[in-house]
């Protein structure tokens, strides 16, 4: 019986706690890496290193300020 | 909430969501209920005299109004008026490169536009306005968000957006003429340097004489430094495991600055506010010229994560402390305009005041900037440029109600100028009975030792203020003897995103000057020329070094003088974005609708021009900067001091800095009103040509991807996604080139 109640609410949890996760990795920045790998392979690419990309990102934000506002 | 869906590659048909539908039955008892909800919150807020009022009425109130607002006035904006069309593709899409122009969930860059828009003004503005009571800024804050602001923030995006992202200076330029251009561009220019050194001001104000709050800021530093170098060498790129550890470190930073306070760094640590100034300075430059990935992005996540934290917190503290207003709904200040914060009457200074929060020129910038090349649907704009703006609002409703459930003696011994307060407990004591306030020097003793300050006597600038409020709605919240703590993490959360703000602020001022001299000096504006941008870097910073030490040295007091100056500025380049929003409106034949943006902007000219006046020609000095100064300059010539200046130097500077800030005041509103006669030149034409002229837009170009319109994806919305994917095939919402990124071998 209790297994009647814990499995939606485990599964719920779980739908929660993946929505976060998808949404802080895709506000942060880090799922472009997804991204980029699933690019390569669609594409036959071979990726860069993470190393490699994410200086390449860094770079990219220099030349492009981000207002702040007051 | 939207309902409608268009698709893509169909001809004909309505453009996207202009259907209407027959309302169910659920939709106009839940939009009943709601409006119900409204109208008792706003009713018990006006009648309430004397009894005690709980503070979540003017929650409720604002929530209702908003959700009332972004249903249905927001949707008639982007619907009827601006005719989003989802049909058509959105420059994301034209022109993605996966670097600026780049498909983004709705939701993901909801959360990028609102920080982007949301800093210190909506937290310090509304406890500055607390001063007249707790009635006029709500009324502002909620009404002008929903007339004003939030209309402002949706139409420039909107019209950003159909041009590839121009900016609002370009979009002037182009679509007014070049004189308004050269005019916005300078106005920009120079509110940008002032808003940069009233924020500074507001962290000098809460740092200065408070060893443990100066501890912790500092701290911020070698942790955004250390997450610097963590993303770029230790573990590349894993941003969340970097935030989470700035975060832990934050936390202890602040918890360790209550263990420094008793030792001898304390007296090491207690900075006057003149070397406070140096030391921002200084690190302003520096941090402008360091690579953004060592210092600026690490501090930009760790000030984002803070600040979101800080602000859902803040709306649960609220729901369980439930704490009572202890402000009247209509103080006397309001009524007579002698108000020892800031000084006029409550037309135009309240809305002046709070500028963010309900209407704000800045964000102009930022839904002209970044946000509109990563939108993937036309009709997203009310989401993200309506929906973002009510959210800011709500942080200004939360930070006025943290300042009207404070003892209102200690609110007053807080924000009045040390000239009057005398800087100690008696005195203050005295001065705010003087006002009508109940309070004594016991009482202002014992609050400052509750937060473990040394003193909370003028510690204007509202930061501190709000700090209180917090620590006190927290520690009634959540309980614990943790009210020390709370406050300082509160100084620490507004310090850390206002640096945030001026290291990017810096930034972008050094890349608009370069750009600007760039035009007759070619080697100037390119910006990997080294010499170039220490030398803009230097120029930027020095201009709002020179204000911040104005500021930070006025015998009248920084924040009352500069304060009023930096709201108008704020809300004359609302000014500025309006007027271009109705330009463009009569422009695109839409004469009928030029209203929706021409009734904010008429209100906002008649604000900013009422008090740019009066700061400027009003014979009454306290309000007046010229009558200021003419009546510090003739007592100095007679050999008189007048309080609160206490020697000569002191007069002198007086008049030094009230020339300065009435010259700038009405230097400001002279280039508004360039801008707008320009745009009335522009709109007579359009009104004569009896149809649209010609404008910048871009073509319509068909959209190939699905994606729902709001928050939540509707049912039809879910249906029509995946009827797309189906089409296209799986993988056809995915990102496509990573041209800049990765090589595409």
């Amino acid at each position: 019986m209790t297994a009647d109640v814990a499995g939606p609410v485990r599964s719920a949890a779980v739908r929660a706690w993946r929505g976060v996760r998808w949404y802080l990795r895709e506000w942060s920045g880090e799922a472009r890496w997804d991204d980029y790998l699933e690019h390569c392979a669609a594409h036959g690419h071979r990726p860069v290193s993470r190393r490699e990309f994410e200086r390449r990102r860094a770079d990219e934000r220099e030349r492009t300020p981000v207002s702040r506002c007051c | 909430m939207s309902t409608t869906v268009s698709r893509p590659d169909t001809e004909g048909g309505p453009p996207g969501g202009t259907g209407r539908r027959r309302p169910t039955l659920k939709s106009v008892l839940v939009w009943t209920a709601v409006a119900v909800v409204g109208a008792v919150a706003w009713t018990v807020l006006a009648l309430a005299r004397g009894e005690t009022v709980s503070a979540l009425w003017m929650l409720f109130a604002a929530l209702a109004s908003y959700a009332i607002a972004y249903r249905f006035y927001a949707r008639f904006i982007a619907h009827r008026a601006l005719r989003v069309d989802d049909r058509r593709a959105t420059p994301a899409e034209r022109l993605h490169n996966g670097v600026d122009f780049d498909v983004t969930d709705r939701r993901v860059l909801f959360g990028h536009h609102f920080a982007a828009i949301a800093g210190a003004g909506p937290l310090v503005g509304p406890v500055l306005a607390a001063q007249m009571g707790y009635l006029p800024g709500t009324i502002w804050i909620v009404v002008g968000v929903i007339f004003a602001g939030a209309v402002q923030d949706m139409v420039v995006l909107f019209f950003s957006m159909r041009r590839n992202g121009k900016s609002l200076g370009q979009m002037v330029r182009e679509e007014i003429g070049i004189v308004g251009g050269v005019a916005a561009l300078i106005a920009v220019f120079a509110i940008m340097i002032l808003i940069l050194a009233v924020l500074a001001l507001i962290v000098v104000n809460a740092l200065a004489e408070s060893p443990w709050g100066v501890f912790s800021i500092a701290l911020t530093i070698p942790i955004a430094l250390f997450m610097g170098v963590y993303l770029r060498v230790l573990r590349p790129g894993r941003v969340l495991e970097a935030t989470a550890i700035g975060v832990v470190l934050l936390l202890l930073a602040i918890v360790g600055g209550g263990w420094i306070d008793n030792t001898g760094l304390a007296d090491a640590l207690t900075l006057s506010k003149e070397w406070l100034v140096l030391a921002l300075v200084v690190y302003g430059f520096v941090a402008s010229v360091l690579p953004v990935w060592l210092l600026l992005t690490p501090r930009d996540y760790l000030s984002t994560f803070m600040k979101v934290g800080v602000i859902v917190l803040l709306a649960v503290g609220l729901l369980i402390a439930r704490p009572v207003l202890q402000a009247d709904a209509l103080t006397q200040f309001a009524r007579e305009g002698t108000g020892p914060v800031f000084a006029g009457s409550l037309f135009p200074f309240v809305f002046i005041t709070i500028a963010c929060g309900a209407l704000s020129g800045f964000h102009a910038l930022i839904s002209s900037g970044t946000t509109p090349k990563m939108v993937a649907k036309e009709s997203q704009v009310r989401l993200i440029g309506y929906g973002g703006m009510l959210m800011e609002s709500f942080v200004a409703i939360s930070a006025l109600i943290a300042a009207v459930v404070i003892d209102q003696g200690l609110y007053f011994a807080m924000n009045a100028p040390a000239g009057v307060t005398g800087g100690t407990p008696e005195t203050a004591a005295a001065f705010v009975n003087g006002l009508g306030f109940p309070t004594s020097a016991q009482d202002l003793a014992a609050a400052s030792a509750a937060v473990q300050e040394p003193s909370l006597i003028s510690r204007t600038g509202g930061a501190p203020t709000l700090a209180v409020g917090i620590s006190e709605i927290f520690h009634n919240a959540f309980g614990g003897n943790l009210q020390a703590f709370w406050y300082h993490f509160a100084i620490m959360f507004e310090a850390l995103f206002i640096l945030t703000a001026v290291d990017a602020g810096t930034r972008v001022g050094r890349f608009m000057l370069q750009d600007t001299i760039g035009n007759v000096w070619k080697k100037f504006g390119d910006l990997s020329w080294r010499p170039g941008n220490v030398i803009a870097s230097a120029v930027v910073v020095g201009l709002w070094g020179s204000m911040l030490y104005i500021g930070v040295t006025d015998p009248l007091g920084g924040v009352n003088q500069l304060f009023p100056l930096f709201g108008i500025a704020n809300q004359l380049l609302a000014a500025i974005a309006l007027t271009l929003c109705t330009v463009l409106l009569v422009k695109h034949g839409k004469l009928k609708y030029a209203w929706i943006t021409a009734v904010p902007l008429a209100w906002d000219l008649v604000v900013t021009m009422t008090a740019s006046w009066q700061k400027v020609f009003s014979d009454n000095p306290a309000i007046g900067y010229f009558a200021q100064r003419n009546r510090y300059a003739t007592a100095l010539d007679a050999g008189e001091v007048l309080a609160p200046a206490q020697d000569v130097g002191q007069m002198q500077q007086v008049v030094t800095n009230s020339t300065i800030n009435g010259v700038l005041q009405a230097f400001f509103a002279l280039l508004v009103v360039v801008v707008f006669f320009n745009a009335l030149v522009v709109i007579a034409k359009a009104i004569r040509a009896r149809g649209p002229l010609p404008t910048t837009e871009e073509p319509a170009v068909p959209s190939r991807i699905v994606e729902p319109s709001g928050l939540f994806a509707t049912a039809e919305e879910k249906q029509a996604i995946a009827e797309h994917e189906r089409l296209v095939g799986a993988g056809a919402r995915g990102r496509g080139t990573f041209t800049e990124e990765g090589p595409t071998r």
